[in-house]
């Protein structure tokens, strides 16, 4: 990790339906580069928005963010483009169906990136080659389980060579014994110095892998520390409440 | 019985044998099925863009910051709905008639204006078709595309519309059976598909049965057998979802 400022995040607000729903209430944080945040908090606390928001999926409604020090919720800024240098890794994985799986790794590097479709595929085999997954290549996604899925969406975002990763719950939608072969991905990312901002109801990554954990509720951001200090001295009544749900 | 065979036969060759008749039919299924086929073609590229334009309105008109983009959008949303009120709203025959007499007056290529005519009639029902398979396509698709950095036209062009064509595939099949027998009315500007082809067949014998029944088992042969092409097409798309 260094202290370099990837993202920053500045009294980020998302409101829904004119402001009846503050999904976002005023959240502001930095995520350095190299940096693992672990992003946990009650249902409906505003996590997937707050994720969602910073790369523009979600339309913040207040507050800005800055990645590599450019203002992206500046209106005049090509957010595509920022994208690309954004992975996001759904809860419900989202291949595209209608591509061969080598299709999905290739199709945006070729189209956005303007490289070769021979050295896109070279390097999607690289990276399916460690998740395990080269052999699958030419095949469509359906016949696999979840966590394949789910191995080759982080292996999809991977191919644009990003500077960093979003996960909204990658393991949520995973039979239990798949979630490790996902988390165990992500950890190996997380050592090759991926900065990383994950959702995830998962304590045991959030402790092992996460150099930072956001506690969020009712759309505010209510404490952040190491894991250690989080999880083994909550301050905040609603941290010692959630906590003596989930551990 | 052995008089009804021989009139019967006398009748076929009459209508069917002579002069070579029956080139007024092969030659009239030509031309239906060239209208029919290139007709669809343009109903699905004007209905593509149709259905971007309003499924797209309808998904953003609330979000869009307000600017150039969302008046033409708005504009554009506009035109497609009086398109769509138009073409939907008037007989196609009346639609053929227009563009024959009026718009394309000074041309003679029948069959080029009655398939731009039927092409134009289909896109308004096409476009309706294409924007449910957009709307049916799963969100988390879009999100997707757009996560990796496509621009919004580059994320419905390489990953919703081929997902939502895949899925509205029969309905279009379908379109083209609905058209074929629709370009039976094409006769009435002079153009000679088949159904014209078995009247003119009739105007010069004097003898209607053999040739109009002769275009009806055409039609229903045609209909049948791509109906039956559309159901296998159904059951592949189908075993190929899982
Ligand atoms: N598109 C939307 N329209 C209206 N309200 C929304 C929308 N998206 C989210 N919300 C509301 O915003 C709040 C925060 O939602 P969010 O999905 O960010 O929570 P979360 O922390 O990710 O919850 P979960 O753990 O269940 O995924 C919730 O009250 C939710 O109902
Ligand atoms: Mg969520």
């Amino acid at each position: 990790m260094t202290t370099e400022k990837l993202i920053q995040v500045k009294d980020l607000q998302k409101h829904f339906k004119g402001g009846e729903i503050k999904a976002l209430d005023g959240v502001t944080t930095d995520i350095h580069r190299g940096e693992v945040v672990v992003v946990i908090g009650p249902s409906g606390s505003g996590k997937s928005t707050f994720l969602r928001c910073l790369n523009l999926l979600e339309l913040p409604t207040g507050g800005t963010i800055t990645f590599e020090g450019t203002d992206i919720t500046d209106p005049h800024c090509n957010i595509n483009l920022h994208r690309q240098k954004m992975g996001m890794v759904f809860q419900h994985f989202n291949l595209f169906p209608h591509m061969t799986l080598l299709k999905n790794m290739t199709i945006a590097p070729v189209k956005l990136l303007k490289k070769s479709q021979a050295d896109a595929e070279k390097k999607a085999m690289e990276l399916l080659e460690r998740v395990g997954l080269a052999d699958r290549a030419g095949a469509y996604h359906s016949p696999l389980s979840g966590g394949q899925k789910q191995r080759l969406a982080i292996v999809r975002a991977l191919c644009m060579e990003p500077d960093v990763m979003l996960f909204d719950e990658p393991t949520s939608a995973l039979d239990p014994e798949m979630v490790g072969e996902v988390l165990d991905v992500m950890k190996q990312l997380a050592r090759d110095g991926m900065t990383m901002v994950v959702v995830t109801h998962e304590m045991g990554f959030a402790r092992e892998v996460g150099d930072r954990v956001l506690f969020m509720a009712d759309g505010k951001l209510i404490e952040e520390g190491s894991p250690y200090k989080l999880f083994t001295n909550p301050q905040s009544p609603r941290l010692q409440d959630f906590l003596g749900k989930v551990l | 019985m052995s008089d009804w065979f021989a009139k019967l036969q006398q009748d076929f060759v009459l209508n069917f044998v002579s002069d070579n008749r029956w080139k007024y039919l092969t030659s009239g299924l030509a031309n239906t099925l060239k209208i029919t086929f290139f007709a669809v073609l343009i109903g699905i590229a004007l209905g593509v863009v149709i259905a971007i334009v309003r499924s797209t309105w309808d998904k953003n008109k609330e979000t869009m910051r307000p600017g150039l983009g969302k008046v033409l959008l708005g504009v554009g949303n506009a035109l497609c709905q009086i398109y769509l009120t138009v073409i939907r709203g008037t007989p196609v025959l009346v639609q053929l008639m227009i563009i024959y007499y009026i718009i394309f007056a000074s041309s003679n290529n029948g069959v080029l204006i009655a398939t731009l005519a039927f092409g134009i009639n289909s896109g308004a029902y096409v476009a309706e078709i294409i924007r449910g398979g957009i709307m049916s396509t799963d969100n988390g698709q879009f999100e997707a595309g757009r996560s990796l950095g496509f621009n919004y036209v580059q994320t419905m062009w390489y990953i919703v519309i081929p997902q939502a064509l895949k899925s509205v595939l029969p309905a279009l099949a379908n379109e083209f059976i609905v058209l074929l027998k629709e370009t039976s009315v094409a006769g009435y500007v002079a153009i000679r598909d088949l159904t014209k082809g078995g009247d003119i067949i009739r105007g010069v014998t004097y003898s209607p049965f053999l040739p109009l029944i002769a275009v009806a088992l055409i039609y229903l042969v045609m209909v049948m057998f791509f109906t039956w092409l559309v159901g296998r097409l159904e059951r592949r798309l189908r075993s190929s979802d899982h």
